[in-house]
């Protein structure tokens, strides 16, 4: 099959787009909770260094360590903009999901597909009034969850993508 | 008589017998053949005199009391079987399969027929002998098999065929119970002439123990591929293994010039495995057998122990066919499916997943028209054929750009795909081939990503997400515009075909 031209499709800075999908983003006040996750796993595995550098002797951590904060330090800076490419829309048959800036992700999950819509909500979250909603099908491979969604949002849109999902139920 | 009549049934009465109770008097004797004297020693704490147990046991005159206590273990073992067997039931209706099991840890397990991924016949060795046979319902799902072990031979056949009748949607049809000349379970007249019967019950057994593993009357026999031994033979020997295997002979060969012995003993055990190895892969793989049924593909397969599954149509995900490096001499190809029924996981169903052990490429045309029934016209060969040997170029597939090759130094001008109506086929690999075939209508969901080194190419992997299996439907090198609008159709298309497709539903008119 020739290539499809016609479709404009890969931006300026060889980014994939799916120019025609308007995506809704997650709540900005997931940036909190991504952030807390961050410095969290940033405190475990410092400690863990400290741990390894006073009581096992490990006399090259303190080389490490600064390569590891600065790794955070990046992490957490660009983490804004990590959680704006967090995206998703609900189209005509399918749900669109969309994340990550260096590794792009983009999955189409078909509403007939799905076999199960779960809520879950995360300590951090639960404070800010947020919720995760995770979408599973029969492909262990295609799980899709969206994060920092608004309590009732993450509510609403599963019993929509419940009903959906009832209407168009295709076998397996 | 009919299983699937709505009313319970029970299982073969020699399902205790098979299910582990022979292995469970056989230890017991050997363990007390070896344990006897401590066991005398313990029970009855006499000192020693020399004599036989017995002398001691008639000495003091317990003969009875140990007479009566091995018949009441023994008693007591048949009574559990009995009750177990008696508990066990099981009854299929229009659309549902039910067992009930277990004496004090009650299970109730019920499947819907319409969700059925694929039905299993497996007869071992000593189920054979009694004209037993175990009957698996795969469903959906981890561990939610529907197990009716066992059941009388024919009967099996029987109820599998209705049970697939059932599944396809199709109504039952209302004709008379036919009356099945059969040996399963729930026979009150067993003793009604004793020597003709018994004479003809051993011509049937030992008929359907010499039978060919595949009823001629199950399916036209030309639609039916086999093995030829010499070929099963040599696609077991020619695997990696052998290669690791032979790599060590020569590695005791030079020890032994140097006058080292002991690799020799560090890898005869390695070796002695390796030919057991070969034997249970051959042994397994003996008399294979795939053929087309009305009511799905059917693959069969083993010689002293038979087992064949019957995949109804629709329920194949996905569908790879390769060739390791080492079979490209010879032409020999390799197909496995995805199926959403995990008894891949499963140790005695290991090789479930291989509908095709190995075939040469008129076998591998023939197993595809099989599973794709819709796939078989000249153009699909066509497609087959470029997607299993092409070298790529221009042959109606979508190969990747040259600029793949810093990611496919070697295999870029045969990775592609090809979209053919409800069906996308991808190509990958040039040393050892491979060509993955995904019906669109069983599609779960498609994914498309891009890493940093593929953005510098222009370059985007897409993923065909199906249940899991031993094929994996992804393609990593493909140009971001050409990944992007075949996202965007993959997509449209799965649902569509989705809506139209009814193939799991096949009885339906």
């Amino acid at each position: 099959m020739p290539d499809d031209e016609t479709i404009p499709t890969v931006g300026p800075e060889r980014r994939l787009q799916l120019d025609d999908v308007e995506w809704r983003r997650v709540s900005p006040k997931y940036l909190v909770v991504a952030i807390v996750g961050r410095i969290v796993s940033a405190v475990v595995i410092g400690a863990a260094a400290v741990f390894l550098w006073l009581v096992a002797g490990w006399g090259w951590i303190p080389w490490v360590l600064p390569v590891i904060g600065v790794g955070f330090l990046i992490a957490i800076i660009i983490e804004p903009r990590r959680v704006r490419s967090i995206g998703y829309a609900l189209r005509a048959d399918d749900l669109v999901f969309r994340r990550g800036i260096m590794f792009q992700r983009f999955v189409a999950v078909p509403y007939g597909r799905m076999q199960l819509v779960d809520i879950t909500r995360g300590p951090v979250s639960r404070v800010l009034g947020l919720a995760d909603l995770r979408l599973v099908t029969a492909a262990a491979a295609s799980g899709v969850a969206i994060p920092g969604l608004p309590e009732a949002d993450a509510e609403d849109l599963r019993d929509r993508l419940v009903s959906l999902a009832e209407t168009r139920r295709a076998g397996l | 008589m009919r299983f699937a009549d709505g009313a319970w049934h029970r299982l073969h009465p020699a399902t205790p017998l098979l299910r582990g109770g022979l292995a469970f008097v056989a230890i017991a004797g050997f363990v007390i053949a070896n344990l006897r004297e401590r066991l005398v020693d313990f029970f009855f704490r006499v000192p020693q005199f020399g004599d036989d147990p017995i002398d001691e046991i008639v000495n003091h005159g317990f003969v009875g009391w140990a007479l009566l206590g091995v018949l009441g273990v023994l008693l007591a073992i048949i009574a559990v079987f009995t009750v177990s067997w008696r508990m066990h039931t099981f009854r299929i209706t229009d659309d549902l399969v039910e067992v009930r099991s277990g004496i004090l840890l009650r299970t109730h397990r019920r499947a819907r027929l319409d969700r059925i991924q694929g039905v299993s016949i497996s007869r071992n060795l000593l189920a054979r002998i009694f004209g037993a046979a175990k009957l698996d319902i795969t469903v959906a799902g981890n561990d939610a098999n529907v197990q009716l072990a066992y059941l009388g031979s024919a009967a099996t056949d029987e109820l599998r065929r209705e049970i697939l009748t059932l599944a396809s949607g199709a109504r039952r049809e209302a004709t008379e119970p036919v009356a099945l000349d059969q040996d399963g379970a729930e026979h009150p007249d067993a003793s009604a002439s004793t020597g003709a019967r018994l004479g003809g019950l051993v011509n049937r057994r030992v008929g359907e123990f010499l039978a060919p593993e595949l009823d001629p009357d199950a399916a036209p026999p030309e639609s039916v591929v086999r093995i030829p031994l010499l070929r099963l033979i040599g696609s077991v020997v020619l695997t990696g293994f052998t290669v690791v295997l032979v790599m060590f002979i020569i590695a005791i060969a030079i020890g032994l010039s140097q006058g080292e012995f002991w690799p020799v003993l560090v890898v005869l055990p390695v070796i002695l495995g390796g030919g057991s190895f070969y034997i249970r892969r051959v042994s397994r793989q003996l008399r294979y057998t795939i053929a087309g049924t009305p009511d799905g593909v059917r693959v069969g397969y083993g010689l002293l122990s038979t087992n064949n599954d019957t995949l109804p149509p629709g329920r194949i995900h996905a569908i790879g066919v390769d060739q390791p490096l080492l079979w490209r001499p010879f032409g020999w190809w390799r197909v496995r499916v995805n199926t959403a029924g995990h008894a891949s996981r499963d140790r005695q169903n290991r090789e479930n997943t291989t509908v095709l052990p190995v075939g040469n490429g008129a076998d591998v045309r023939a197993v595809l028209g099989l599973i794709l029934p819709s796939f078989t016209d000249a153009e699909a060969q066509g497609i087959i054929e470029s997607g299993m040997v092409s070298r790529g170029g221009d042959d109606g597939f979508t190969n990747a750009p040259r600029r793949a090759a810093w990611l496919r130094p070697f295999s870029w001008r045969r990775t592609g795909f090809r979209e053919h109506g409800s069906i996308v086929l991808l190509r990958r690999g040039v040393l050892s081939r491979d060509l993955v075939v995904v019906p669109l209508a069983r599609l779960q969901s498609v994914a498309l990503e891009q890493g940093p080194v593929h953005r510098m190419l222009r370059l985007a992997s897409v993923r065909m997400q199906t249940v899991s299996g031993p094929v994996a439907a992804a393609l990593e090198v493909v140009p971001a515009d050409t990944a992007l609008a075949l996202y965007r159709r993959t997509a449209a298309d799965a649902v569509e075909w989705a809506s139209v497709d009814t193939s799991h539903h096949w009885g339906a008119s």
